[in-house]
């Protein structure tokens, strides 16, 4: 690990000032907030993450979840994974996103792991994680290894001539199914951005993945209210059945009223550079009845622009099978 | 190993610490990154910084009842802290990238992958490893019952199986074996003696 400054955030906006100074808040960046340090720490290890200064956020107060005035739910970026999860008004009113989170890492993981941390957890591509290796996201230029190595874990949606690699979190595809919206402060004052818009497609810039500016904190997270009738609904596949990244997953907002599907909001994980919505899926489910047709209708649609690599090309119909199961296990 | 002075490894850190430094000026100098006169200015606009005039971090934290004060490397683990600065070798380092659970402690009463956390983070917290747990003629009911049901076989993640099955007894977790298993699934056991771990843990759960 290479060495770096260490300080204690005690006030948010001279922590973002401090991070200001960094010349980018993407790849490379020379300042980094830790809150959990699961995905920092780790990255730092392997010498992909090489701050100079490292300014600890786990004292600023943003480890609430209120209600806000609408019905909806304002989560703190600090507020752990596990608590989260465990959270009743989590539970209750988005059951969706207590099972993602519940699917994720492992529980030690989850006691560490942080809101605004899990929004920014990165790419499991082993390519990215070895320094010996080319990686257009790790250092641009240098060309992908993924697309004629081992891709089996990775993206077949929203991937680049530059880049394949899978946004590997749970949290953030239930997070786009929800429609969430991220509340950043950063050194031009408080922005609130809708998850969709978020993440950034590898497009010929794969080092650039969020939206996140040098100096940019996550301190919130906030979920509309709930759609009314609505049930949820995620379900992950992957190797192992615990502690394991996903190599499909969906997660699946529905409301049906007199025998058709009135509200339908679909996203998908393990398959897609970014948490991966899917308005396609969407428009093949409103208004119809709630039956296999109509879910291996949207499933179908939902992966009609998939870009199989080598040794993906499963994932095709993994992904819609995973999505299937969702819609049916949600609509019984 | 049992004839090992504590201050022969203060010695040998000492050694690796100043080596580290000059590494550690060099690595700074060669421009990775902020030139060091705006590193200075950015670590100053932070209200509280924690480094010392030595470049170390100081940190005070409670292990196992007892109030620490340490001065780190900022790199320093808590894990390392705790193996190699208080001497508590009873977490072990597995993976050290958080995929093994081997250096699983409680922080406030919660588990953790100490490996995966910086030392300086832990101001005023309290962290309680195997050691904290019991001791022979004294044993946590987990401990006992790891050694009734043979919940191991080399040893060196039961450590971490242990304090991850005590953390687990108030953690929501519902009754059936299978529950059991999705909770422990952070803590891997290279020798496979997960059904005699379920074993033990039950028994606790249900005593």
């Amino acid at each position: 690990m290479e060495p770096f400054a260490f300080s204690r955030a005690t006030d948010a906006a001279k922590a973002i000032s401090a991070a200001a100074r960094s010349s980018t808040a993407q790849q490379g960046a020379e300042v980094r907030f830790v809150a959990g340090g699961t995905t920092l720490l780790d990255l730092m290890k392997l010498n992909v993450e090489r701050p100079t200064q490292v300014i600890d956020i786990n004292h600023l107060p943003l480890a609430d979840v209120e209600r806000t005035p609408d019905g909806g739910l304002k989560i703190g970026a600090l507020v752990r994974n596990s608590d989260l999860a465990h959270h009743p008004l989590v539970q209750r009113d988005y059951a969706v996103l207590s099972q993602a989170l519940l699917s994720g890492a492992s529980g030690q993981l989850r006691n560490m792991a942080t809101t605004g941390g899990n929004l920014l957890q990165r790419t499991r591509c082993v390519y990215f994680r070895d320094t010996n290796m080319p990686c257009n996201k790790r250092e641009p230029g240098t060309g992908c290894s993924a697309i004629d190595g081992f891709n089996r874990t990775l993206a077949i949606l929203g991937t680049s001539e530059h880049c394949i690699a899978t946004n590997p979190s749970d949290m953030n595809v239930a997070l786009t199914t929800l429609e969430a919206t991220v509340v950043i402060r950063g050194t031009g004052g408080e922005r609130r951005v809708p998850i969709g818009e978020f993440f950034l497609l590898p497009g010929d810039t794969p080092q650039r993945e969020t939206v996140m500016m040098p100096g940019d904190l996550i301190t919130h997270v906030i979920l509309p209210p709930p759609h009314p009738g609505a049930r949820s609904h995620y379900l992950k596949l992957r190797d192992r059945a615990s502690y394991e990244f996903a190599l499909s997953s969906a997660a699946v907002v529905i409301a049906v009223q007199s025998g058709k599907i009135t509200h339908a909001r679909v996203a998908m994980g393990g398959v897609g550079t970014k948490p991966w919505r899917s308005p396609e899926a969407e428009q093949a489910l409103q208004g119809q009845p709630p039956n296999e047709h109509t879910f291996a209708t949207a499933a179908a649609a939902a992966l009609n622009n998939a870009k199989p690599q080598s040794e993906n090309g499963f994932k095709v119909e993994l992904a819609k099978r995973c999505l299937t199961h969702a819609l049916s296990t949600v609509a019984a | 190993m049992s004839e090992k002075k504590p201050g022969d490894i203060v010695d040998i850190q000492l050694g690796r610490r100043n080596f580290l430094q000059i590494v550690g000026i060099t690595g700074a100098a060669s421009g990775l990154g902020l030139p060091i006169a705006a590193q200075a200015a950015a670590i100053a606009a932070v209200a509280h910084s924690a480094a010392d005039a030595d470049g170390l971090v100081s940190v005070q934290l409670k292990v196992n009842g007892n109030v620490q004060t340490l001065k780190v490397d900022s790199r320093t683990t808590l894990l390392d802290a705790l193996r190699d600065h208080l001497q508590l070798t009873g977490t072990k380092k597995g993976c050290d990238h958080g995929q093994c659970g081997a250096c699983t402690v409680h922080v406030n009463g919660r588990r953790v992958n100490s490996c995966l956390s910086l030392a300086a983070m832990h101001e005023g917290d309290e962290v309680t490893t195997l050691e904290g747990l019991g001791q022979p003629g004294n044993l946590h009911p987990m401990q006992q019952a790891f050694l009734e049901h043979d919940g191991y076989q080399c040893g060196y993640c039961t450590s971490g199986q242990i304090m991850s099955a005590v953390a687990l007894m108030k953690e929501p977790c519902g009754p059936a074996n299978a529950d059991v298993k999705e909770a422990m699934s952070g803590n891997i056991c290279r020798c496979g003696a997960y059904s005699n771990i379920v074993a033990a843990i039950q028994q606790v759960r249900k005593a």
